[in-house]
């Protein structure tokens, strides 16, 4: 890549959200800003090679934006009403300092993952106007056709604009329950691709997770005294610097007791470690991000396996079951457990959960290897069977199914 | 902005408790002062219908609803609301004083 492209990769993850959230607020709309924000960009990649980067090129993105999304309304204002053409292109506002700018990107954000919207569309949303991919990443990402993509997406734009859905940072009382919705959604990001689904997709996706963990920083910088949204930058810092040692060069799972500890990324732990540490000295209680985040840090402190503090993982997990008693985090409790007091006791626990997760493979998984450890290879062998009829992910396939052959050897 | 909300009931929820009148008239009461209430009313059963077709040269009446379901609509408000999200808050204290699910639309 020349020196200009990687320029323009970098202005182009570092602008976009500016440049549309500072055209959504002056013209109301957000087709408009991300077309316009589309254009700029396009013509930035057509003339920056031959001109050279201009000297602020996000103000040069935002100017040449602003000039193509007035082009578009003066086309279109034949049927559009005058009066607000004309109130636009009077628009005369000196340049936003810092920190409205940033309350633009806010704002675009929660628009994005209002709760209006069904999950799935605030996912696509954000990753088209907040973290600026193309339709066709967006597609790939997901699995599904290009066109039923930017169906999803012209749709989502369309119900904001009749819906009225606000272009608004939510008021005091609203902001806990809203931002909790946007870290749902860019949490599931990382996790579809930390955990890919389908039988012919990569097991981990490199740009899902990056694109979740960049717009975590993101809110990061606008929000920062926000203790879960560290939280959950500590939570996907940790676990992404695991993720070259968690899939073996034939692609199967390696579990984290078994991966190669000197593969792990040391820069990604040390931030999410300081993350943890900043988060324990503030004092105040921890969300369910905060204490996922802890439980990593206590994984990824332990220089081997051996030295994992088990009691401190099974403590924490105790706090989260008080905030999130769902059967999933029961069962991530009794793993943790088992290394701590024996398989027999995880496996009472975990069996308790059998009408709850019978259809989760994680479930089936984690029965096997118990019911392994205690020597009940029968039991064990139709548990993983269980697991692999019902598993997605190609490398998991792979590790479940060495398991279940190897127990047919022993 | 006007919001329609629209009260979603199936046949064993249909008819309301006076509880539940009460409530809602206290709704309403709140709507008024504070300027959101443009207009409220309940429906009778969907077996209650007629739907007339006058499109063509003769005008044909059928007895009961243009659609068949489980879930009909049992009631209405319209509201004024700057926003979706104001409309949001109010219809969700709508389905709470008539005690059904509610759906949210604008107006054109």
């Amino acid at each position: 890549m020349s020196e200009v492209e990687t320029a323009i990769t970098q202005v182009h993850h570092e602008e976009w959200a500016r440049v549309v959230a500072s055209l959504a607020r002056r013209f109301g709309d957000l087709d408009i800003a991300e077309e316009a924000a589309a254009e700029a960009f396009a013509i930035a990649v057509e003339k920056w090679p031959a001109d050279g980067v201009p000297p602020n090129p996000g103000a040069w993105l935002t100017t040449t934006a602003n000039r193509k999304a007035i082009d578009r309304i003066r086309r279109e204002s034949k049927r559009d009403d005058k009066h607000k053409e004309a109130q636009m292109l009077s628009d005369d506002e000196p340049p936003e300092s810092l920190g409205a700018i940033d309350d633009e990107r806010l704002r675009l954000i929660f628009t994005c993952c209002h709760p209006a919207l069904a999950m799935e569309t605030r996912m696509a949303l954000t990753l088209r106007m907040v973290g600026g991919l193309t339709v066709p990443e967006i597609a790939r990402a997901f699995l599904v056709q290009e066109t039923a993509m930017g169906q999803r997406i012209t749709r989502a734009k369309a119900k904001i604009k009749a819906a009225r859905i606000p272009y608004r940072v939510p008021s005091a009382e609203d902001l806990p329950t809203r931002v909790s919705g946007v870290l749902a959604v860019l949490f599931l990001v990382f996790n579809e691709g930390y955990l890919a689904t389908g039988a012919e997709t990569d097991p981990v996706r490199h740009e899902l997770t990056a694109e979740a963990i960049r717009l975590t920083r993101l809110i990061r910088a606008l929000m920062p005294n926000d203790g879960e949204v560290a939280g959950l930058l500590a939570l996907m810092l940790l676990t992404e610097a695991r993720s070259t040692a968690r899939v073996s060069s034939t692609g199967e799972l390696v579990t984290l007791v078994e991966q190669d500890r000197g593969a792990w990324d040391v820069t990604m732990i040390g931030e999410g470690h300081r993350l943890v540490r900043e988060r324990l000295a503030s004092g105040v209680a921890p969300g369910r991000y905060q204490i996922l985040a802890a439980i990593n840090a206590v994984h990824t402190s332990a220089r081997a396996v051996g030295d994992t503090d088990w009691s401190q993982v099974v403590a924490l997990y105790d706090q989260l079951v008080r905030l999130d008693s769902s059967a999933i985090v029961v069962l991530n409790r009794a793993i943790a457990v088992a290394e701590l007091d024996g398989p027999e006791v995880a496996l009472a626990a975990v069996d308790r959960l059998d009408d709850k997760l019978a259809g989760y493979h994680a479930y089936h998984a984690t029965r096997a290897d118990l019911l392994r450890r205690m020597g009940r290879s029968q039991e064990s062998r139709a548990a993983y069977d269980k697991a692999i009829e019902l598993a997605g992910n190609t490398a998991e396939t792979a590790y479940l199914t060495r398991r279940r052959d190897q127990l047919g050897r022993a | 902005m006007q919001y329609l909300v629209s009260v979603i009931a199936d046949e064993a929820t249909h008819a309301g408790t006076p509880d539940e009148r009460a409530a809602i008239d206290v709704f309403n009461e709140q709507m008024i002062a504070d300027g959101n209430w443009v207009f409220a009313g309940g429906l009778a059963a969907p077996s209650a219908a007629t739907v007339i077709d006058n499109r063509g040269a003769e005008t044909v009446f059928t007895d009961g609803p243009f659609v068949e379901s489980k879930e009909f609509l049992a009631g209405f408000w319209v509201m004024e609301a700057p926003d979706l999200d104001a409309a949001l808050k109010l219809a969700a204290e709508g389905s709470k004083v008539c005690n059904r699910r509610v759906e949210v639309r604008p107006f054109l």
